[in-house]
């Protein structure tokens, strides 16, 4: 029997050699790949038993981990609430790391990030837990909570930049949702505030200011249509151009009507600077079909449209229709049919005429900072583009104050200050409101803010002052919280 | 077969015992004070008290095998108590995290087990002088492995469990008397086989190059098989069912030394998997689950095997150290999935250590059937060594999904009294055959006297050349 017996040996020895491979396979071969994994508890925990980095605004932390009892050693905590939630977005054990910053730069404030790696070496040597790094960011408190403020219970979107660095000083989507509902480490409570702002008819964890479903810019769009015709050369300043009631739209029947259905200036003409200040749309038209789509596109792109930009939360690109006929043409010069924006968007094409036609690349965060206060990254301010020349920037700037010295942005006067607005009121073409458009920079002749605000479904149908009434009050406050200082 | 006898004295080797015996004991002790500084930052207060308990039930032992069977394998009791320690450290690591630190705990009933059982197991070495004596109860042992099997059945008696009807349960304490029938089989099929085998092996015809027996001689094989499906239906386990079955075609094959008996086994339990694959929604679930655990529809089932893996992983090469790591999210992370637990917490490196025990252990077991003369003998040290390394496939293999995951018992490592009443019995049993394998065999032979002499020719055709370790 023992040859047998030998075998059976050798057979119980491929089979402990089976044991040891698959190990190894999981151990050693897969174990990264494992550890990485979304669903892996364990790695969640290890997270939540480091010291998360702060978010700081200023001096004040708007994100930022408390030690806690229990299984998970630390609790993220935003102490303004919903303020900032679009912005921080939230951190917790049902959902992990989402929304805004705390998704986008989550491997530096977890510590994992290889920017930190030095870092690690160092905490591993002197046997320090790792922490993660804190995130100074460029926002204004008063601004973000002027604009807060201001746009009250509407809904909508407030975005400011810094015109000469392209830093955001505020950005406000509303409705909010509060984080500290969704990081609380009562997971069933989690859950259930997860699951209403799921369903929520209107979307309170989109942020607004940089994605969701994009705004019909309106009015606003004049600007860029401005800035083209300007730049071709097919219109100065003064040049007389038709301004009817209505303007005859090629291949159609329909016409494209003012919005107060009066000639925009004796004998059906005008000049682009009447044309801009009373946001005649008929004048807009007829030089979106003069300087025709192609250029529009391009001066679009030039300011920003089609770019994916990353704050470092990605903001969705702005779009200008790829080949629209005749009357699209017409419409889309007056930021009506395909046209699509952010409100960081206008913001940027307002900031780039405030800026000599530069167009600044916007950012979020200011500086990365380590546990032990060194700052370990600090952002460089990087042109993105020479949208339009200064002299043409010159020019839209000029027009822009007369709109709100004389036009339609007169609720955005400040006393003092020479403001450059532009106001809009984007049909949406479903029987819905216009959304309520107002975008600005102040103080004119030294520009330090420029801002963008969409009130959505706000003003009356058809009521260009709309844009200016709604939305111009909102863009004044957050000027106001940054230049009066 | 000749019967040529080695006549080179052998070293009994209780002194090398004594000594491995004192380093399993630390390494246990040593892990115990590791998982307590890790948790609670202080030496256990019961150290020296368990410590000692321990050290001297083993001490006690190695004087019990100097005694009773001064030839016993050196290696088998050092390798049974650190598997065991180990285990107990692991589990009394769960409580910790249960917060169960003291006489509440699971551990510390497996540590009353554990006593029992190595008493138990003195207490087999002590009162069987001969392991040939079993061949008597051959019939009595199939009548009680039988009927241990079929006790969870007995309504009221038997309880059901994660799915699986193979407990007793008899006031507060249950009883899984599998693990008692293991042994039963394992005596009863060597009893019989012994005796059958000639049978079993001579007769046949040849087709393709392999002997098949007759059909009438498929009997055994059948019942045996019958039976282990009988436990796969009604108790609604898988793992048993297995290790039944193979325990008994590998016996089969090494009395009979016919490898056509293991390709009728292999053809018998492929066709009675696949049928209660088809029939079982639960075989089908083990199955999914096996081949992608981390599926959504697999998640929805069970993430216990998904846990597991990732606590693996968790644990890498060197693991997260004892005390440091978070094997409680697995749920039995005490019993079925007590591998994985110390994989997590001592890593890759700490599952080889632990595998390679298991295969010493098994490997013991098999060369003390080599070298034991009575074909009794080295059925019954063959098939104890073999359902060893069979469970230790299964379970370990299910949680690193070699194959599907049964609800089988980590030897000497799972929580759980019955098992770990079986395993050192078990190990008695080897021990005591050992010790008769590695005698010295005086001159002339003839100096074992075989209790009932009916098979006399058999046992003399077994007597063969061996050499010892």
């Amino acid at each position: 029997m023992n040859a047998p017996i030998l075998r059976m040996s050798r057979l119980v020895g491929a089979l402990f050699a089976l044991l040891l491979i698959s190990a190894t396979i999981i151990q050693f071969v897969q174990a990264p790949s494992l550890r990485a994994r979304s669903d892996n508890h364990r790695t969640m925990l290890d997270n939540f038993s480091r010291d998360r980095g702060s978010i700081l605004v200023g001096e004040t932390a708007i994100a930022v981990s408390k030690p806690s009892e229990g299984e998970l050693a630390f609790l993220r905590t935003y102490p303004q609430g919903a303020l900032y939630s679009h912005i921080t977005g939230y951190y917790g054990h049902i959902f992990g790391a989402q929304g805004g910053l705390e998704l986008t730069d989550d491997d530096l404030l977890s510590g994992s990030s290889d920017a930190l790696f030095y870092k690690r070496i160092a905490d591993l040597l002197t046997g320090k837990k790792p922490t993660g790094a804190s995130l100074q960011l460029t926002i204004n408190a008063k601004a973000q909570a002027a604009a807060d403020k201001a746009l009250g219970n509407q809904r909508g979107a407030v975005v400011a930049i810094d015109p000469r660095t392209g830093a955001i000083l505020a950005m406000v989507s509303h409705p909010q949702y509060d984080p500290n509902t969704l990081s609380t480490h009562d997971g069933a409570a989690a859950r259930v505030a997860g699951e209403a702002l799921n369903v929520d008819p209107t979307r309170p964890l989109v942020n607004r200011a940089i994605g969701g479903n994009l705004y019909p810019p309106g009015s606003v769009f004049k600007l860029v249509t401005a800035a083209t015709a300007l730049s071709s050369g097919a219109v100065t300043e003064t040049t007389q151009i038709p301004g009817p009631a209505v303007m005859d739209l090629p291949q159609t029947t329909v016409g494209l009507p003012n919005h107060d259905g009066k000639s925009c200036g004796p004998g059906d003409l005008t000049t682009l600077q009447h044309a801009l200040e009373i946001s005649c749309n008929t004048a807009f038209g007829w030089i979106g079909l003069k300087v025709g789509p192609d250029a529009l596109r391009d001066q679009a792109a030039k300011f920003g449209f089609g770019e994916s930009l990353r704050i470092p939360m990605r903001v969705s690109p702005s779009t200008f229709p790829a080949a629209p006929n005749a009357p699209q043409t017409a419409q889309s010069a007056i930021g009506q049919y395909d046209v699509r924006v952010t409100p960081l968007e206008v913001a940027m094409v307002t900031a780039a005429i405030a800026n000599r036609g530069i167009v600044m690349r916007p950012y979020l965060v200011h500086q990365v900072i380590g546990a032990n206060l060194e700052i370990l990254d600090s952002t460089t301010p990087e042109q993105l583009s020479q949208a339009i020349s200064p002299e043409v920037a010159a020019i839209v700037g000029r027009m822009m104050v007369a709109v709100v010295e004389q036009g339609t942005g007169k609720a955005a006067r400040i006393s003092g200050v020479a403001v450059a607005g532009k106001t809009g009121t984007a049909q949406q073409g479903n029987g819905l409101p216009p959304h309520a458009w107002f975008t600005s920079f102040a103080p004119a002749d030294n520009p330090q803010i420029a801002v963008a605000v969409v009130v959505e479904d706000g003003g009356n149908a058809g009521e260009e002052a709309a844009g200016g009434r709604l939305a111009g009050p909102i863009a004044k406050a957050v000027m106001e919280a940054v230049i009066s200082r | 077969m000749t019967t040529t006898v080695e006549t080179i004295p052998t070293k009994s080797r209780r002194n090398t015992e004594l000594l491995l015996l004192l380093f399993a004991v630390a390494i246990v002790l040593f892990a115990w004070v590791d998982t307590e500084m890790a948790n609670r930052g202080a030496v256990p207060a019961g150290l020296v008290a368990i410590g000692g308990g321990l050290l001297t039930l083993v001490v006690l032992f190695n004087l019990v095998l100097r005694w009773k069977a001064s030839y016993a394998d050196p290696l088998l009791l050092p390798i049974a108590t650190l598997l065991n320690g180990l285990g107990l450290v692991m589990i009394h690591r769960l409580d910790l995290a249960a917060g169960d630190y003291g006489f509440d705990g699971d551990a510390f009933r497996q540590l009353i087990w554990t006593g029992v059982s190595i008493v138990v197991a003195g207490a087999v070495l002590w009162f069987l002088r001969d392991h040939r004596t079993l061949r008597r109860y051959t019939y009595t042992a199939m009548a009680a492995g039988v009927l241990l099997l079929v006790l969870p059945l007995v309504p009221g008696l038997g309880s059901e469990q994660f799915g699986s009807r193979i407990w007793i349960r008899l006031g507060s304490y249950s009883f899984q008397p599998g693990e008692i029938a293991k042994i039963a089989l394992a005596i009863f099929f060597a009893g019989y086989l012994v005796q059958a085998r000639d049978v079993l092996s001579l007769a046949g015809r040849k087709v393709l190059g392999f002997t098949f027996p007759r059909g009438r001689d498929l009997g055994p094989i059948m019942v045996a098989w019958l039976i282990s499906v009988a436990v796969l239906v009604f108790e609604k386990d898988l793992g048993s069912s297995l290790l039944f079955f193979g325990l008994f075609v590998a016996m089969l094959y090494v009395a009979t030394e016919r490898v056509s008996w293991i390709a009728i086994g292999l053809v018998l339990f492929a066709a009675g998997a696949y049928t209660a694959y088809l029939l079982f929604p639960h075989l089908q679930r083990r199955v999914m689950l096996w081949l992608d655990p981390f599926s959504a529809a697999s998640l929805e089932q069970s993430d216990q095997l998904a846990k597991g893996i990732m606590g693996m992983a968790a644990g890498g090469l060197f693991g997260t150290g004892l005390g440091k790591g978070r094997p409680w999210l697995v749920s039995m992370a005490e019993s079925d999935f007590i591998l994985p637990s110390l994989a997590e917490e001592l890593g890759l490196t700490g599952v080889f250590a632990i595998l390679v025990l298991y295969g010493l252990f098994v490997q013991r077991g098999l060369r003390t059937a080599l070298g034991v003369r009575d074909g009794f003998g080295k059925l019954l040290a063959l098939g104890l060594a073999f359902s060893v390394a069979l469970q230790v496939f299964v379970v370990i293999g299910g949680v690193t999904r070699v194959i599907p995951l049964t609800g089988l018992t980590t030897p000497f490592m799972s929580l759980g009294g019955s098992a770990l009443l079986a395993n050192w019995s078990i190990t008695a049993l080897l021990l005591r055959i050992s010790d008769q394998a590695r005698r010295p065999v005086p001159e002339g032979d003839g100096l074992h006297a075989i209790p009932r002499r009916r098979h006399t020719a058999s046992v003399a055709a077994d007597t063969q050349a061996v050499s010892r370790p």
